[in-house]
């Protein structure tokens, strides 16, 4: 009784008329409507990368320290003692914009899920939202809402949030981001792949029951918003911490019994990515009986039960003689579970529903085979103007006190205690550092060693020049990283970027990718997995290419780590790195003068490299207080944010033949603060120079804020002021009383 | 003068959901001596433990009621009796919820003031030095703890905070960092800034704050490891 | 004029309270128990010169605020005047 499959409806479902054909060809025949569901979900964007493939091959992903690189559910790295860091960003943009808490916390659950299939325990999450501007009519109800996701799917399953970066753009009204990044702990010889391999293997299904959640949700974040999606609207999923949290027990323990020869999440596109990508990885096929599955409503067809997206769900494949061991975990931890299928070598998935045909697809056809293009590019026009920019005709400040105290209390650079609070940032008793530094700093249970992990991007210089943003995004990463002393080791990518069928989106992606790889080849730090994120627009409004990092680093000795901000009074405070003439795309030209224009900051990888050796070194011998890089906001907010946890200040006077103004909130990249006690001073300045890195002894920490501009007072501040300026300004901007 | 406990045995309960029982685990297992084990709620009996710890966590989600649900498990019979001879028994945030929807401890936990999500450090001040959590310390001390709760606003009708004041059931309380208990250093509501109580004889004891998530110098702060000490010493 | 308003999930997407309670109730012996959904309540004192006009109103509530239309459905009851 199945309705015929025709162009219209390949069309209906996202896909095109040459890839219709394409179908056709490659099954030999007009697919039914099950399977070109599932062609529709395989060949979407988000499943297939069809317009970002031929591009992400640029990226270096090998190293001697990559364990697994792209391709499987998440990207491992060596960190000594038998173990290994398992970590990867995702994107939940689209369903977080139409129900944010729901949306948000799904996004949590889903990259746990990636995470710990490979065998890790999570240690620690990390989120990176963009939110609209603050006057937006939405911006409020989602930055609550996708907050409240977070912490009630972090927080109930006990994972940590321990950072990110939270920042605001009128670019993003229409299309918000929520990205997050997760990282586990797994033992090297305990790794678990995506792979149905072993003739006569059990597919076990297990997690939650399949509902009609989502159905193309997979589709959906490859569509453009558009007016009519609201109506269009699927059926929300809705996530289930406490069921996540049993079912990361059970698989751990499924995974120490060593029962198991492959899992996968099901995430996008549900059972039809599970099982199609681990056929094509184990290089097998798949029989799969879709009435077994344990169905939450009635009625549901086996295209439905196909393309759910039903959270909290594993596929497994086992032994036959292991099957019972498993369902008996299962039974332990009170989660659904059922033998659905077995593995076979006719290198097919054939779905049977009530033991009749629903569906029989060659595995190559679905996944290797899927479409790959090379989209026109072009270089945006409003790249002519904004370059032209001459930033020296912005006029001074008439107070650059006043100029200083907007900045502090300004939404990309206040403190975001009011989420962090809502953060559990603590359990699991890692965090050395938590929020608030450079970088987080968790230690690894069972050894002396410690993860530090850093994320986030400046889409402003992406939009200006986003081969230079790329190159930035992953630079400062790692930098963070390196200023608690740590070894930047591997780094995973969120590329979230407009419509791919725009050749001006396309060019930013493209260079963006070129910028990213460059940093990571000279900083030595391999891209081990990741994300695309496309459509981010609503009509033709694209957001600012936002190519999101995370990077990885090690510290061997966890009591090495280096904090962010000055300890006591009477230390030396210098400035490493060269201030240049560089207010182009700055935080203080868009929010003291109202552009967002000029050039970045340049970028040079060598005196990056040289800078994160410096700090690396300077760290293991213990001869630096503290290192807080120096970025968004300049000098003067470094100084500044160097002052709040300990509330200690500064009194130091820059010689330069800047203006002060620029001075002070220039953006120039490789620079960090550090703060030295007097007795190592001169050690930690060998250090420095011999790692060829320019600095300047600027002057002490105290008990004060004082900063000077070749002798002549420019900043002056009580600490308890810039406290209350940077700790409150968030709540009182968004969220007065 | 203190003395260890002879073969301490902790036992730390585990429910679906619970999520800092490794936490505590790990923590206990850092006393000298101390033999540490779990114990899944299914079990009906805590076995030789002498000390039964409730961790942390959101005990079947927390979904309908903090700890409504868990306090039908098996294991809390095994709990009830164990306290009822006067085994020493610990709840921890959702433990400690856990210990009030069993009425093993009176008074209630509700949503935080804020209706939020809190997790930071708080200070403590210490009101009851003479049962086992706390004989180690000094009545007055100032402790820095962390929190990290939705429910901790303890509620209870005046009749039964007054006796519990009457009784001094009131081991913890939130203070500022001078140790003054004031408006501003509750956290989320709490009567009479309640951050802990025991019942009238002093073996069971719940509190909100997490000892064991500052009980270690790489953590920066090994405040909560005095209270585990002194369950540790007679 | 009191106003009630029922908020509950749509048919068809998960409910992990009412998942939760209902095992629950099973482990208590409830075996009859099939299926437990939790919704809200939410009772409204206004100032409405009609009970036609309370209903719109709280209507206008529910679709703004009380309740997510993307997976939630509500119900409006309007109280008699001098019940």
């Amino acid at each position: 009784m199945q309705k015929e499959v025709t162009v219209k409806t390949a069309l209906d479902h996202g896909l095109n008329a040459a890839e219709f054909e394409s179908i056709k060809k490659h099954l030999g025949r007009v697919p039914n409507l099950v399977e070109l569901g599932i062609f529709s979900a395989m060949w979407s964007e988000h499943c297939s990368y069809k317009s970002s493939r031929v591009h992400l091959r640029r990226f270096p992903t090998e190293g001697p320290q990559v364990v697994q690189g792209p391709g499987e559910n998440a990207g491992v790295v060596d960190i000594g003692n038998g173990l290994t860091a398992v970590f990867k960003m995702e994107s939940h943009n689209h369903p977080s914009f139409i129900e944010p808490v729901q949306g948000a916390a799904t996004g949590v659950g889903g990259i746990l899920r990636d995470v710990f299939t490979m065998g890790a325990r999570p240690i620690a999450s990390f989120d990176c939202l963009r939110f609209g501007h603050q006057d937006h009519e939405k911006t409020r109800f989602l930055v609550g809402g996708v907050v409240k996701g977070i912490s009630m799917y972090g927080n109930c399953i006990g994972v940590p949030t321990v950072g990110g970066s939270t920042r605001f753009h009128e670019c993003y009204n229409g299309n918000i981001l929520v990205n997050v990044m997760t990282v586990g702990i797994a033992r090297r010889d305990a790794l678990f792949f995506g792979k149905a391999s072993g003739l006569g293997n059990k597919i076990i299904y297990i997690g939650s029951k399949t509902g009609r959640d989502g159905i193309h949700g997979a589709v959906m974040a490859s569509d453009t918003f558009g007016e009519e999606s609201e109506s269009k609207r699927p059926t929300v999923q809705v996530g289930d911490p406490f069921t996540e949290k049993l079912l990361l027990e059970a698989c751990l323990e499924i995974f120490r019994e060593n029962i198991v020869e492959g899992i996968q999440d099901m995430g996008a596109a549900g059972l039809t990515s599970s099982s199609f990508e681990m056929a094509s990885r184990g290089n097998s096929g798949i029989t799969m009986h879709l009435d077994k599955v344990p169905m939450r409503e009635e009625g549901m067809t086996p295209y439905e039960i196909m393309l759910s997206e039903s959270q909290e769900r594993m596929l497994l494949v086992a032994k036959p003689e292991n099957e019972q061991k498993i369902l008996d975990i299962l039974r332990k931890w009170d989660l659904e579970a059922a033998t659905i299928g077995q593995v076979e070598d006719h290198g097919h998935v054939k779905l049977l529903f009530h033991g009749e045909l629903a569906a029989d697809m060659p595995v190559d056809a679905c996944v290797d085979t899927a479409p790959k293009y090379e989209r026109p590019m072009q270089r945006p026009a409003y790249l002519e103007k904004t370059a032209a920019f001459d930033t020296a005709s912005v006029p001074a400040p008439a107070s650059l006190n006043e100029a200083f105290f907007k900045l502090v209390g300004s939404l990309n650079l206040n403190g975001k205690r009011w989420i962090t609070e809502q953060y559990d940032t603590m359990i699991g008793l890692g965090s050395v550092f938590g929020p608030g530094h450079d970088a987080a700093v968790i230690r690894v249970m069972g050894t002396n060693s410690a993860l530090a992990v850093s994320s986030g991007c400046n889409e402003r210089y992406c939009y200006l020049d986003p081969y230079v943003g790329g190159m930035i995004a992953l630079a400062e990463c790692a930098r963070n990283v390196a200023c608690t002393g740590a070894k930047p080791l591997a780094s995973t990518d969120c590329l979230n970027f407009g419509s791919p069928m725009n050749p001006e989106i396309m060019w930013q992606f493209s260079q963006s990718v070129d910028g990213i790889a460059e940093a990571c080849r000279k900083l030595d730090v391999p891209v081990v997995g990741g994300n695309v994120s496309l459509y981010n627009q609503t009509g033709e409004v694209a957001i600012y290419p936002t190519p999101m990092i995370g990077v990885v680093g090690l510290l061997d000795d966890a009591t090495l780590a280096v904090p962010s901000f000055f300890q006591s009074e009477g230390d030396a405070v210098l400035l490493l790195g060269d201030t240049l003439n560089e207010i182009g795309g700055s935080e203080y030209l868009k929010t003291i003068h109202g552009h967002d224009a000029g050039k970045p900051p340049a970028l040079d990888l060598t005196k990056e490299r040289n800078l994160i050796n410096a700090l690396m070194e300077l760290a293991r011998k213990r001869l630096v207080k503290s290192a807080h890089d120096c970025s968004e906001g300049g000098l003067a907010i470094a100084l500044a944010e160097c002052a709040l946890d300990k509330k200690v200040g500064c009194e130091v006077d820059i010689q330069t033949a800047l203006r002060p103004d620029v001075a002070l909130f220039s953006e120039s990249q490789s620079r960090a603060v550090l703060s030295v006690a007097p007795q190592n001073l001169k050690a930690a300045l060998a250090v420095i120079a011999a790692h060829k890195v320019p600095c300047a002894e600027i002057g002490k920490t105290a008990k004060a804020f004082a900063v000077k501009v070749n002798g002549k007072a420019a900043l002056t501040a009580d600490i308890a002021d810039i406290v209350k300026t940077h700790g409150e300004s968030f709540e009182k901007t968004l969220f007065p009383q | 003068m203190t003395t260890a406990v002879q073969n301490l045995k902790v036992g730390v309960v585990v429910f679906p959901g619970s999520n800092c029982d490794r936490d505590t685990l790990h923590v206990a297992s850092l006393l000298p001596g101390a033999q540490v084990r779990s114990v899944w709620h299914k079990e009906t009996s805590l076995g030789d433990c002498n000390l039964a710890i409730l961790p942390g966590g959101f005990s079947y989600g927390d979904y309908l009621r903090c700890g409504a649900i868990a306090r039908f498990s098996p294991v809390m019979k095994a709990v009830a009796d164990f306290a009822q001879k006067g085994g020493t028994v610990i709840g921890i945030c959702n433990g400690f919820q856990v210990l009030t929807e069993s009425h093993l401890l009176p008074g209630v936990l509700l949503p935080n003031e804020s209706r939020k999500f809190i997790c930071k450090n708080v200070h403590l001040r210490v009101e009851r030095t003479d049962i086992p959590a706390t004989r180690g310390l000094n009545k007055g001390d100032v402790l820095k703890m962390p929190i990290a709760h939705g429910d901790g606003n303890f509620f209870a009708d005046e009749e039964a905070i007054a006796r519990l004041e009457k009784n001094g059931q009131v081991v913890v309380r939130y203070c500022d960092e001078r140790g003054n208990v004031t408006a501003e250093a509750n956290p989320n509501g709490a009567r009479n800034n309640i951050a802990g109580i025991c019942n009238e004889r002093g073996n069971v004891f719940g509190l909100m704050p997490h000892p064991e998530r500052c009980s270690e110098d790489i953590l920066g702060n090994t405040d909560g490891f005095r209270i585990f000490k002194s369950l540790a010493t007679l | 004029m009191k106003t009630q308003v029922t908020v509950t999930l749509k048919n068809g997407i998960l409910d992990p309270q009412g998942k939760a309670v209902e095992h629950a109730l099973h482990s208590l012996g409830f075996a009859g128990v099939r299926g437990v959904r939790i919704g809200k309540f939410i009772e409204i004192e206004m100032d409405a010169p009609a009970t036609e006009q309370a209903k719109k109103d709280a209507e206008e509530m529910c679709k703004k605020l009380l309740a997510n239309p993307v997976m939630e459905n509500y119900r409006v009851t309007v109280a008699e005047q001098g019940k």
